[in-house]
């Protein structure tokens, strides 16, 4: 059961490296928290194509490239960079606190079904 | 008699103009005289000396053997320090008179030094010959605090090439915008952003006052009242015709030694070529022009009267790799009756300025993107009607014909601008040699070895004029950072690059993508030999934590077991990590291998401790296995003893990153039970012998491997295998399978270039293998001291962990 809801802190920022992304469980789901040269971006980690764990993509720009299959996401809006791909994945507000990674979890975690378009 | 035709200066106007001179009938005695001691070396490739791209060896134009196949007294080290020219001599610095009938000053420029209070403190150096080059070059060295004064081409080549070296760059420049001469405000700032993000700083507008230091230079003091600390400085504040010598034998001099439109001075019999001149009042720096002057200088001499020199527009262009600035022609938009075109990315960091006055091209500022250079030149030298041009000028398209626009372009045009090498000159040479390839235009011709900027002219040259061109293939690695392989390799290396973010930020889009990161990491770590910025973002989940990432996210993982050996304790201890960490699947894998499958990222770590096994590195692009038979051991039929040299082949290779995966295999007869000839990298054993097979295959496609050599001992068969190792790593592209590389190349040159290489290369392969291997470490020891304290974790969050 989640219980988690509204802005959570999550990690400490040194956590998560320059460009690269770190999963954190989050209730019975993975958010993934990527850092963009000082800045944080949160997505849901699983990618709609397969599953892929999205934060072990290699970051290129704001788009993480799923290991899988190579499906590409926008951190920023959790827009599919090609037309191909039909699903987009969630994306969530992110804020550094004191050192801390903050993430709006929103109302509830149903990660995937916020997600299709 | 023969007459004598004397040269004052053995520098590139002077002995490009005796080149030319040669050409003609003429019956002259030449002599040269050169103040300083070395042959005549290329001058505008000095900056690339002291940045390591090249050796002094590289740069010299005509070898002491040169002089005297042609029989010119060649006089080294031998300042003139006067001329008498009612009797018609030069007279040296000892006293000594050498007659002349015809006499060339071709004495060249010095560096300007500014008469700033501290200017004759050591280690304040100017940049203008090979003695320099080496001056500075034995002083420059990592963490070295230097200076630069003087922010035009020259001083920012000089700063790369000590940046380079590792030194602390400031360029310090007197006026706003960075090649002011060249460069308009907009084209300077996008210099100097392209200059910060090398590493070097720029300050500007800024003013020395006074170098100070006791004795030794310690720093600069600013008119601003501002001070930099500098170990070095180096002044490149412009030149100087060095026109003394004229000077005082009477001629007219201005700015420089006066000369008409036949290179003659106000003497009948004396003539000048090169910086020292100044005609219709301009003086010239750059190369391109000095070749036109010694042509019409040498028909002049030789009693043909032929072109007349009418001067030349002004063209430079920045020798730095990745900082691509050209300019051309007028630059002052204010001048009457001229209408500017521009366009620029400052994401790409592309800006292009085209000056237009009565529809025709007046001149040019290019950066970052110089591709349509020559066609710009063109225009602007053929006073090109650009109407028909105009919606497209200022992306001109690149013509679908190849052969159009190198048929339009005149044979008196240079194509090479560093050795003056013009288009009537390659298209001889590839006719009368038959050349097919660029390397052949380089051998015969020499353009295309300097800069290296006309190499895409050279190579249309070569296609419009020979049915037979060979284009040298050349792939690109991504759009991200659009050069060959090769380019990249020569770039990392010669620009001293050691992270993928560098040559990203410098060379690419800043941004990079899946595909050219872990390419470039590759290539940072093969020329580096492992001594570069690791950048674990830069690869593939598999190499962040040393694992194969499976379709449901879990990885899997192999331990090495060379030659495919194994002892009970180790399958115990495996079998005993399949129990505890409920492994889904233990297979036994094509490579004689145990794979553990389904193992969660988080206990990575501690299954490697439980196994206290190295890591197979079956998730890389690199060192996969060594797949061996029993052999003499235990084989009836064996002849020799695979086991014991695959393992031992397996040491020397293992924890290396290859350009794709590399799989071996050694046999202990033909009968090939473990695959060897289909391996990447085999041996075969046979009675007396091992055959050294490579580039085998049974993958997606199959291969039978090529036959390398073959040798008597285990020792030399481990040595070749270890030299065509290398070679793959230096050479193939990044994802080419060994099997590619061998039909790309042929091997007949692998061979030539490894196991029969000279041994002094065969060394240097050796050499650079061992500093990569003694840097290589089992990646599972990161279990221990991991490359980031959440390599491996999952993170919970803060909330829950509190609860």
């Amino acid at each position: 059961m989640n219980t988690l809801r509204g802005w959570t802190p999550i990690t400490k920022v040194e956590n998560v490296p320059l460009r690269e992304g770190r999963a954190v469980t989050v209730g019975g789901s993975e958010i993934a928290i990527f850092h963009l040269d000082g800045r944080y971006l949160t997505i849901e980690n699983q990618c709609p194509h397969k599953g892929g764990p999205l934060c072990d993509g290699i970051v290129s720009g704001t788009t993480v490239v799923c290991p899988l299959h190579g499906q590409r996401f926008d951190l920023e809006t959790g827009m599919p960079v090609l037309a191909s791909q039909p699903a987009c994945i969630a994306t969530f507000p992110t804020r550094v606190e004191g050192g801390v990674i903050v993430v709006d979890l929103g109302g509830s975690l149903k990660l995937s079904e916020e997600a299709t378009v | 008699m023969k007459r004598q035709l004397v040269v004052v200066g053995n520098g590139m106007a002077g002995v490009a103009c005796v080149e030319q001179i040669l050409k003609q009938p003429h019956d002259f005695e030449i002599t040269i005289f050169g103040d300083e001691t070395h042959a005549n070396y290329n001058r505008i490739l000095l900056s690339l000396v002291l940045a390591g791209e090249k050796s002094p060896e590289d740069i010299v134009l005509n070898d002491i053997e040169w002089y005297q196949t042609h029989d010119i007294r060649a006089r080294l080290g031998v300042k003139i320090t006067g001329i008498d020219r009612d009797k018609r001599v030069v007279i040296d610095e000892d006293g000594g008179e050498t007659e002349y009938d015809k006499l060339i000053l071709a004495t060249g420029s010095s560096a300007f030094i500014p008469p700033i209070p501290g200017v004759e403190k050591k280690n304040v150096h100017v940049f203008r010959t090979l003695d320099d080059t080496k001056a500075l070059l034995e002083k420059a060295r990592p963490g070295l605090k230097t200076a630069v004064i003087g922010g035009g081409l020259l001083g920012l080549e000089v700063a790369r090439g000590l940046q380079v070296r590792g030194c602390g760059v400031t360029v310090i420049h007197l006026m706003d915008t960075l090649m002011e001469r060249q460069l308009d405000a907009t084209g300077g700032e996008y210099l100097k952003r392209k200059i910060e993000s090398l590493g070097i700083r720029v300050m500007l507008p800024q003013q020395t006052a006074a170098l100070f230091g006791n004795g030794r230079v310690d720093g600069l003091r600013f008119v601003s009242g501002e001070e930099l600390e500098a170990d070095l400085v180096v002044i490149a504040a412009g030149i100087r015709p060095n026109a003394d010598l004229a000077r005082s034998a009477g001629l007219e001099v201005s700015r420089g030694i006066v000369v008409d439109d036949y290179m003659a001075t106000s003497d009948p019999h004396i003539f000048a070529v090169g910086e020292c001149t100044e005609h219709r009042g301009q003086t010239f720096g750059l190369v391109a022009p000095l070749f036109d002057q010694g042509r019409v200088l040498a028909c002049a001499i030789t009693g043909d009267r032929g072109p007349a020199f009418t001067g030349a527009s002004p063209a430079a262009k920045l020798k730095i790799m990745g900082v691509d600035i050209f300019s051309a022609g007028s630059i002052d938009e204010s001048e009457p009756g001229v209408e500017t075109v521009r366009y620029e990315d400052p994401s790409l960091g592309t800006y292009r300025k085209l000056l237009l006055k009565d529809d025709r091209l007046h001149g040019m500022i290019l950066v970052g993107d110089i591709e349509d250079e020559h066609l710009y030149m063109d225009w602007m030298r053929n006073g090109t009607d650009l109407t028909p041009y105009r919606r497209q000028i200022l992306f001109p398209p690149r013509d679908a014909d190849p052969g159009r626009e190198m048929a339009d372009m005149p044979d008196s045009e240079t194509i090479c601008g560093c050795n003056g090498v013009r288009k009537g000159e390659i298209i001889e040479a590839i006719h009368a040699h038959g050349l097919t390839t660029l390397a052949g235009v380089k051998a015969c011709t020499r353009a295309s070895t300097s800069c290296g900027s006309c190499t895409g002219l050279c190579e249309k040259l070569l296609r419009a004029v020979t049915p037979d061109f060979q284009e040298e293939t050349r792939t690109t690695l991504c759009a991200c950072v659009p050069f060959s392989y090769e380019q990249l390799r020569d770039i990392i290396r010669g620009q001293k690059l050691k992270s993928v973010e560098e040559v990203l930020n410098i060379y690419g889009n800043r941004k990079g993508c899946e595909v050219c990161k872990p390419a470039l990491s590759y290539m940072l770590d093969m020329v580096w030999c492992g001594d570069h910025e690791e950048d674990r973002s830069a690869r593939f989940i598999n190499d962040r934590v040393h694992a194969n990432i499976q379709k449901d996210g879990t990885f899997s993982v192999v331990p090495r077991m060379r030659g495919g050996v194994t002892t009970p304790d180790e399958l115990r201890r495996i079998a005993d990590v399949a129990d505890k960490y409920k492994v889904r699947m233990v297979k036994v894998t094509g490579s004689q291998r145990i794979d553990l499958l389904g193992i969660k990222k988080a206990d990575l770590p501690k299954v490697w401790a439980d196994l206290g096994m190295p890591s197979g590195q079956a998730y890389t692009k690199g060192v996969r296995m060594v797949k061996t038979c029993v052999g003499t051991e235990f084989c009836r039929f064996g002849v020799q003893d695979s086991t014991n040299a695959g393992i031992e082949l397996e040491r020397r290779l293992e924890n290396l990153f290859t350009p794709h995966k590399f799989k071996m295999g050694v046999v202990g007869c033909p009968r090939n039970c473990a695959e060897a000839t289909v391996k990447d990298l085999g041996l075969v054993g046979q009675d007396g012998s091992w055959q050294v097979v490579v580039g085998g295959a049974a993958g997606k496609s199959v291969r039978k491997a090529d036959l390398l050599i073959t040798v008597e001992t285990t020792e030399h068969a481990l040595e070749a295998c270890s030299l065509f190792f290398q070679y793959y790593r230096e050479n193939a592209n990044y994802l080419e399978r060994s099997y590619d590389f061998i039909e790309r190349l042929g091997i007949e040159k692998v061979r030539k270039e490894t196991v029969y290489a000279p041994e002094a290369e065969k060394t240097k392969l050796l050499e650079r293998l061992a500093r990569s291997k003694a840097l290589a470490k089992d990646a599972w020891l990161e279990r221990e001291r991991p490359m980031h304290p959440t390599q491996f974790v999952q993170i919970q969050p803060m909330e829950a962990q509190r609860t």
